[in-house]
């Protein structure tokens, strides 16, 4: 029997302020679950440090918080081992485009087989209101009083022009939509970025001025040509939502390059023949 | 005269004479002959330009450390004898380079001015210097050209089998040529190797580490390039992937161990290996580890610190982080290798422990044994169990809880994948269950939880012996009146040192724990017992390792510290303990003599 929402609820409660954005965006990774119908024993879902690097403790499969910004490399090191294992990365601004930049890059350019979803609220949360990697210049927060000196970083142009093989943004105001989104991403083989945008209602309440913003990408958009995904990328007037781009032809994923070829716990007494290794150093 | 062992060193320029190149291929060829050799090395930074040198020590009997004067110096330019000639004894040999200097004035050694540069370019083998240099440096003090030449053609003519004939050729001219102008023998030659010691392995420290690894189970290795562990990733990178496993060269330290925690926490037996600065970087993940209970292998090979340091410099600097790296509380098992053939049995008893107490476990090696090649007896990998990590048994599906709070600190690890028990691993303090709590009682329990493991470690290991515990060397114990307490790659010059005063009759015995963490202090205190005066000779400023023992021992120990970025000699450790010694008795040996 196909699994439902509910079995992937786990007894840990949520933490998050009521009406926070993230509510949407767990909603719709249940659903996506449920849709996969994905076994929580082959299932891992990874998080940084941040209110929405909490998600993993909601979610009823296997899970891991890392430290602040290390979602990434740990999820790799994941997926590499056992790339049987549907791997699920989540995190908030400041854990993936400040403190885990480098990291994201880095995924990216490597594409393991791993769907990163970013809860983008441009406010740090859980250390209750400072400026972060998207908040836009000028933003005045406790630790910016006098506005924010620096320019926001583009996470979708950032993994664009890093080589990102499936790059999308969603909204979780929409959890319908996002819905479909986390599977087409679980569904890529190689790495999956989600950029979803999760309003913070107590610290940076977005909301109304996102449901104005937010708006499908156009319909005669190539989702196969990275230049008009940048195009959409740098758009100013809107907040487009979609699969700005996926490779047509994807290339392997990195497990398909690096891979533990016979998991040591399905070959537990390992014939390895430890003489002939040591008998090559003579 | 005939001698039993010769320290040769070669000098040249980096990048120019290939004297490490040709140290190492003299390394092989001297083990395949059956004798003992024990290498160090030191060079620059730097990739081309600057100051080498190659050091080897051959011997009929085994050599546990790099030794003291040099019996042979083969200076490819003026430089390396500006450097070098100070260690020469007064009696060496110096083969130079005439078109690179002049005889020296004042040596009183014998000095061979071979036309190196000059042969080279007369044969056209601009590169085959250091092969006419190796050629005649084995006429001169005998050592066994065919075994040479035809290690020669196995390392070299794998690589680029079209210099097979110009290789041979380069030898044999160096070779032929001392045998046409130098019609007197060389006043040091070796002797035969022992016939009945059969040719053992040849490995370098970093590549036995790599060895024990694999025997363990290792299958996963991230890895970020840096001297002096850089070797260890590139070894791995060669071997692991044959057999099934995954190498990722990451964007830096703190992938490297994450990727390693993601890959353990997936069930894959998996390891790093770094130096101090990427060391430095990886202490927060070390905790995340340490909190989640997640197995791994970090080896941190010391370079001289602090900041970026002196690369390529040999230290014991990095033991303080070791211990005490990172924020909290987070016990980690630190091990230190002493030898080369220790690197093998402690890598794999690295594994055993971090798999079994399902926390981090430290391998502390340093420069000079991560790049010391020495030969060494097939090792018995039998010795150190192969174990995986408990997993939950079936009655423990129900209702699992990956934190249990057990008698032992040791609860069952579910792996994904593999066992139907999905949890959350969290660098968060939890309950039982994996989920955060922060209540004084969970936080309490779970730290005793996790400090409880490493007291189980600790007990298992206190009654360890030889060769995985503590070695000693010297008199018996009780006869002993000066003790000498190592660790680390120093074991090899204390052996040398306190076993050759012993025979020449002083009191004087060493003792050498493996396992720095938990440290086995009533061993130490035992050894103690009888003991004057207990000197420790390590590779800093400070005396960690000293201020570490007296901390659980409360013992009066003297610290001997050296930290210019090379290792002691036996004479510098003999020299210490001679302070608190006077003159040995008169043995039979020595009225004899």
């Amino acid at each position: 029997m196909a699994r439902k929402r509910r079995n992937y609820k786990s007894h840990v409660k949520p933490t998050w302020c009521p009406g926070c954005g993230d509510f949407g965006l767990l909603a719709a990774l249940y659903q996506a679950m449920a849709r996969l119908d994905l076994d929580p024993m082959y299932t891992v879902v990874v998080s940084g440090i941040g209110c929405s690097s909490r998600l993993p403790f909601f979610v009823k499969t296997y899970g891991f918080q890392t430290a602040h910004g290390r979602v990434l490399p740990v999820a790799t090191g994941v997926k590499i081992a056992n790339p049987e294992l549907t791997v699920i990365a989540v995190g908030g601004d400041g854990d993936g485009f400040s403190i885990g930049g480098n990291h994201l890059i880095h995924a990216v350019r490597r594409n393991p087989g791993i769907t990163y979803l970013v809860m983008d609220n441009r406010i740090y949360g859980l250390t209750k209101g400072q400026t972060s990697p998207t908040s836009p210049q000028g933003t005045k927060t406790k630790s910016t009083p006098y506005g924010s000196p620096d320019m926001p970083i583009n996470p979708m142009a950032w993994v664009l022009t890093a080589g990102a093989t499936f790059a999308a943004r969603g909204f979780s105001g929409d959890p319908r939509r996002l819905t479909d989104l986390i599977v087409r991403g679980i569904q890529h083989p190689g790495f999956a970025f989600i950029q979803v945008m999760s309003p913070c209602v107590t610290f940076n309440n977005t909301y109304a001025r996102w449901r104005e913003l937010v708006t499908e990408l156009p319909p005669d958009h190539d989702p196969t040509d990275r230049m008009a995904a940048l195009a959409q990328a740098f758009r100013e007037d809107a907040i487009p939502v979609g699969i700005f781009y996926r490779e047509a032809d994807p290339r392997p994923a990195l497990e398909e390059h690096v891979r533990v070829a016979d998991h040591p716990l399905r070959t537990e007494n390992h014939s390895f023949d430890v003489r002939s290794l040591l008998e090559s150093y003579r | 005269m005939l001698v039993n062992t010769l320290l040769i060193r070669l000098g040249g320029e980096s990048g120019v004479d290939n004297a490490i190149s040709a140290g190492d291929v003299l390394t092989r060829a001297v083990a395949r002959s059956g004798y003992h050799v024990h290498t160090f090395r030191t060079y620059p930074a730097e990739i081309r330009g600057g100051p080498v040198m190659f050091q080897l020590r051959i011997g009929v009997h085994p050599i546990p450390s790099l030794g003291d004067r040099l019996d042979v110096l083969l200076a490819f330019n003026k430089e390396a004898w500006d450097l070098h000639h100070g260690d020469l004894r007064p009696d060496g040999i110096l083969i130079y380079d005439p078109d690179a200097m002049t005889e020296p004035e004042g040596f009183t050694g014998t000095a061979y001015a071979i036309p190196l540069d000059r042969m080279a370019n007369d044969l056209n083998l601009r590169k085959g210097k250091n092969l006419i240099a190796l050629g005649a440096l084995s006429a001169l003090v005998g050592l066994d050209f065919p075994k040479l030449r035809d290690t020669v053609r196995d390392i070299y003519g794998r690589k680029r089998p079209q210099f097979i004939e110009s290789n041979r050729i380069a030898l044999l001219a160096g070779y032929q040529w001392v045998r046409d102008h130098i019609p007197e023998e060389a006043p040091l030659r070796l002797a035969p190797p022992d016939p009945d010691h059969e040719p053992g392995l040849v490995m370098s420290g970093n590549r036995a580490i790599v060895a024990g690894a694999l025997a363990a189970g290792c299958r996963y290795f991230g890895g970020y390039p840096i001297t002096p562990a850089t070797d260890i990733l590139e070894e791995m990178a060669r071997r692991l992937p044959p057999l099934g496993g995954a190498v990722l060269q990451t964007e830096d330290e703190i992938s490297a161990i994450s990727s390693v925690i993601g890959a353990s926490i997936a069930g894959v037996k998996a390891m790093t290996a770094t130096s101090g600065p990427g060391f430095s970087l990886m202490q927060e993940m070390l905790g995340l580890a340490t909190m989640a209970e997640v197995p791994l292998v970090v080896v941190d090979s010391m370079r001289a610190g602090p900041s970026t340091g002196m690369p390529t410099k040999t230290e014991q600097s990095d033991l303080n982080i070791a211990l005490y790296g990172g924020h909290g509380e987070a016990p980690r098992i630190v091990l230190a290798p002493r030898s080369v053939e220790d690197c093998f049995y402690q890598t794999m008893q690295a594994f055993y422990l971090s798999e079994t107490f399902q926390m981090p476990v430290i391998l502390l090696t340093d420069q000079s044994l991560s790049h010391r090649t020495a030969t060494l007896p097939m090792p018995d990998w039998t010795l150190v169990p192969v174990v995986s990590r408990l997993r939950p048994a079936p009655h423990e599906v129900k209702n699992y809880l990956r934190y249990r709070l057990t008698e032992s600190g040791i609860s069952p690890m579910g792996i994904p994948g593999f066992d139907p028990t999905p949890y959350t691993a969290t660098g968060l303090e939890h309950d039982e269950s994996g989920a955060p709590n922060y209540t004084p009682q969970m936080h309490t329990a779970q730290l005793d939880k996790r400090g409880h493991k490493f007291e189980i470690a600790a007990e298992a290991l206190c009654g360890l012996e030889p060769p995985l515990g503590c070695l000693t060397y010297g008199v018996p114990e009780q006869e002993a009146r000066v003790g000498v307490l190592g660790w680390g790659s120093t074991v090899g010059v204390i052996r040398e040192a306190v076993e050759e005063m012993a025979a020449q009759g002083y009191p004087v015995a060493a003792l050498a724990p493996a396992v720095i963490n938990p440290l086995p202090a009533d061993r130490i205190l035992s050894f103690a017992r009888n003991l004057q005066a207990i000197i420790v000779p390590e590779m800093n400023r400070t005396g960690q390792f000293a201020a570490w023992v007296k901390a659980h021992t409360e013992l009066p120990l003297i610290s001997l510290n050296k930290y210019g970025g090379l290792p002691f000699t036996p004479a510098e450790i003999q020299a210490k303990v001679k302070e608190y010694l006077t003159a040995p008795k008169a043995t039979k040996e020595a009225t004899d003599g």
